[in-house]
């Protein structure tokens, strides 16, 4: 296999399943956007910090929110600065002319203007308006555009790397999924978390571990549960139960710390009543 | 040479475009599907299935494609070498097998292998000759012969096996209408107009205003424009809406987005709307219909949902009420004509597919409601007739009913 292909194998910190690391590394040959889709709480986001941590690589992020516009993505021409600057004057004697001062770029923007590859994390994008990823579109595939008060274009000198991540929480546009490459993190099996566990907790015993997981999986096969508890709820709570000092095996009559797994009322009642039957 | 499988996944209706299927002929000039079978399921799924829901098809496309081949030549030749060279392969052998094997070279039994991998035509399970599953021949996988050798399978697991699994079947969705569609059918369902907050600036009055100041900076600010129609959406759950609530709560995550209408409100009912409607789907708060009445502006737009599927009694007679705790004085229909009148638009989305309409209490409740099926189609109708008005649908013939009643 060619060095250019299986860059990325994961980190010492982020265990990446095999499904995984090979979508990445197709997406990073194409030169295409990864679209990163699973359950809360699978590592998604962490993905593009240990990729670019993997590959050496400076990371942009671009956190995107209800409000978000896909121009705003790109740059934001600041109108009122410039007004304030024509009628009093720029603090540093600037020169209102030049428009470009008032032009800051977004993410996106500084990830096609920056001199050398970067990766690029756009991250829960649907939590946009609907159209957002189709105006994104043109910018994604042509890594360039144009701005239109100064008539300057940006490119990218190298394709940056772009992660999307997204919750299963609205559908995108097909126009926006044809582009990409596209992985579902499934939740990981139980010797992929004896695994992720052990890198967060190098310290833990075995037998500590697997009354844990035994716990964990247990929970999450309950049914009916509104929010099953996810891989970084896990850290968490072997985290309080080894600050704690709590011996699972132990302890009788109820899962200690179940409120760093649990997050609805609903769900710890649940829990409780099927404990008891 | 693979254009047959992109016929096969598209035949099983998973959206594939020239555009992704252009991509994964690069991405395997490129070699990225490592010269497997097992690398080609994973680069083929990466570039082509976008949905998670679409994944079962696909290993069922793939296992009905490819379910004759066994192996890849690359990776063949590899594990032979590699059985052949590893000496703990030859445990539990007899002295005189050994010599045997000693006296077969590599060489020859890849020759042998290739012959027999010639000669066999096809899927081949158990025997003591062929290659494949099962059997005591010396090449296949999950023999019986202690010391075959194992074909693909070994080294995790392979793509037949995944493929075989069908680990997705649950993420399958065929339904009609999923969020995005409802979504863009009721964008349709605005009047957009500026009120609210001034935080938006207005650049050209801005400009204007300081002109006029001879140069003295005035920024005007606005108001963003908001859509300014007003929601009241009213649902029928439980009884014969069971099958139905998948599709009911996705209309609802459509509708309820934040910012969408100046104004949303949702109540349940239980198969018609008697003296109140619920604000939960317990039905353990009721809002008496004459004080949500009393507090809907009349431009409201009222949205019902629902089969419309009672008995005729439920729905005419007074008292009616098949619902617990109701006593009603007014019948169902005499309430249904209460809520119809006091809103200027109202419509009734029905979940029942069209051809079960007619000779039921749907034909009644049509009379009163212009209604359309919950469908792509009646939805996008619904919301022009919101909009808009225009002719409402003929359901059947509801007088027929009416004479009964009166009779």
């Amino acid at each position: 296999m060619s060095d250019v292909f299986d860059q990325f194998q994961g980190t010492a910190s982020y265990i990446a399943s095999e499904e995984l690391r090979h979508a990445v590394n197709v997406a990073v040959a194409l030169a295409r956007p990864l679209l990163v889709r699973g359950e809360p709480g699978t590592g998604k986001t962490l993905l593009a910090e240990n990729l670019a941590a993997a590959l050496g690589l400076p990371l942009i992020r671009w956190h995107v929110k209800s409000t978000t516009k896909a121009k705003d993505g790109l740059y934001v021409y600041d109108t009122v600065a410039r007004l304030h600057d024509s009628r009093f004057g720029g603090t540093d004697g600037a020169n209102v002319r030049d428009i470009a001062k008032y032009i800051k770029l977004g993410s996106l923007g500084e990830a096609l203007a920056a001199p050398s590859r970067v990766v690029l994390l756009i991250d829960e994008i649907d939590k946009a308006d609907l159209e957002f990823p189709n105006d994104l579109l043109h910018e994604l595939d042509a890594m360039k555009f144009r701005i239109d008060e100064t008539g300057r274009e940006i490119a990218a000198a190298e394709r940056p790397i772009v992660i999307i991540t997204s919750n299963n929480e609205k559908e995108l546009p097909d126009a926006f999924l044809r582009r990409c490459v596209f992985h579902y993190i499934q939740f990981p099996s139980r010797e992929l978390m004896t695994e992720i566990v052990r890198v967060h907790h190098p310290d833990i015993t075995d037998r500590v571990l697997d009354n844990a997981l035994e716990v964990f999986f247990g929970l999450r096969s309950t049914p009916r549960l509104r929010k099953k508890p996810s891989t970084s709820e896990l850290i968490d709570w072997i985290c309080a139960l080894k600050k704690a000092g709590v011996d699972l095996s132990r302890v009788s009559g109820g899962i200690p710390f179940l409120g760093t797994l649990l997050k609805t009322e609903q769900d710890v009642e649940l829990v409780g009543k099927r404990a008891k039957a | 040479m693979l254009i047959d499988f992109l016929f096969e996944l598209r035949a099983r209706k998973l959206p594939v475009s020239t555009h992704e299927w252009m991509a994964l002929m690069e991405g395997m000039a490129l070699g990225l599907h490592e010269s497997s079978l097992d690398g080609f399921y994973q680069l083929c799924r990466t570039l082509c299935v976008k949905d998670i829901a679409l994944y079962d098809a696909y290993d069922e496309a793939f296992l009905a494609y490819f379910k004759d081949v066994h192996t890849d030549a690359l990776k063949l030749t590899e594990e032979l070498r590699a059985w052949l060279a590893d000496p703990r392969s030859l445990e539990g052998l007899t002295d005189e097998q050994r010599q045997a094997m000693a006296a077969l070279d590599l060489d020859k039994l890849r020759e042998l292998f290739e012959q027999r991998l010639k000669e066999q035509k096809g899927r081949h399970d158990g025997g003591n000759r062929w290659i494949g599953t099962g059997g005591t021949s010396p090449f296949g996988t999950g023999g019986k012969n202690p010391n075959a050798m194992r074909v693909g399978g070994g080294g995790g697991r392979s793509a037949m096996q995944v493929a075989d699994e069908r680990r997705f079947r649950e993420y399958r969705r065929d339904v009609v209408l999923d969020v995005r569609q409802i979504d863009v059918a009721l964008r349709g369902l605005r009047r957009l107009g500026r009120d609210g907050a001034e935080d938006e600036l207005d650049l050209d009055e801005t400009i204007d205003q300081t002109c006029r100041n001879a140069g003295e900076i005035e920024v005007v600010f606005r108001p963003p424009r908001r859509n300014r129609v007003k929601v009241l959406l009213l649902m029928d759950v439980g009884g014969s809406m069971d099958p139905h609530s998948e599709l009911m709560s996705r209309v609802f995550t459509a509708a309820s987005r934040t910012g969408r209408f100046a104004k949303f409100r949702s109540y349940y009912f239980h198969n018609c709307v008697y003296n109140a409607v619920y604000e939960d789907a317990q039905f353990r708060k009721p809002v008496p219909v004459a004080e949500l009445l009393s507090h809907s502006d009349r431009d409201e737009k009222l949205v019902m949902v629902g089969d419309a599927l009672m008995h005729p009694a439920e729905l005419l007679d007074p008292g009616g009420a098949s619902f617990l705790y109701t006593q009603n004085r007014a019948s169902g229909h005499e309430w249904l004509r209460r809520l119809a009148a006091h809103f200027r638009s109202a419509v009734w989305c029905n979940p029942e597919p069209e051809r079960f309409w007619p000779g039921t209490t749907i034909e009644v409740i049509a009379s009163v409601f212009a209604m359309w099926p919950l469908s792509l189609d009646g939805l996008a109708h619904a919301v022009r007739y919101l909009v808009r008005g225009g002719e409402r649908p003929r359901v059947g013939d509801p007088s027929k009913w009416m004479k009964s009643m009166v009779g």
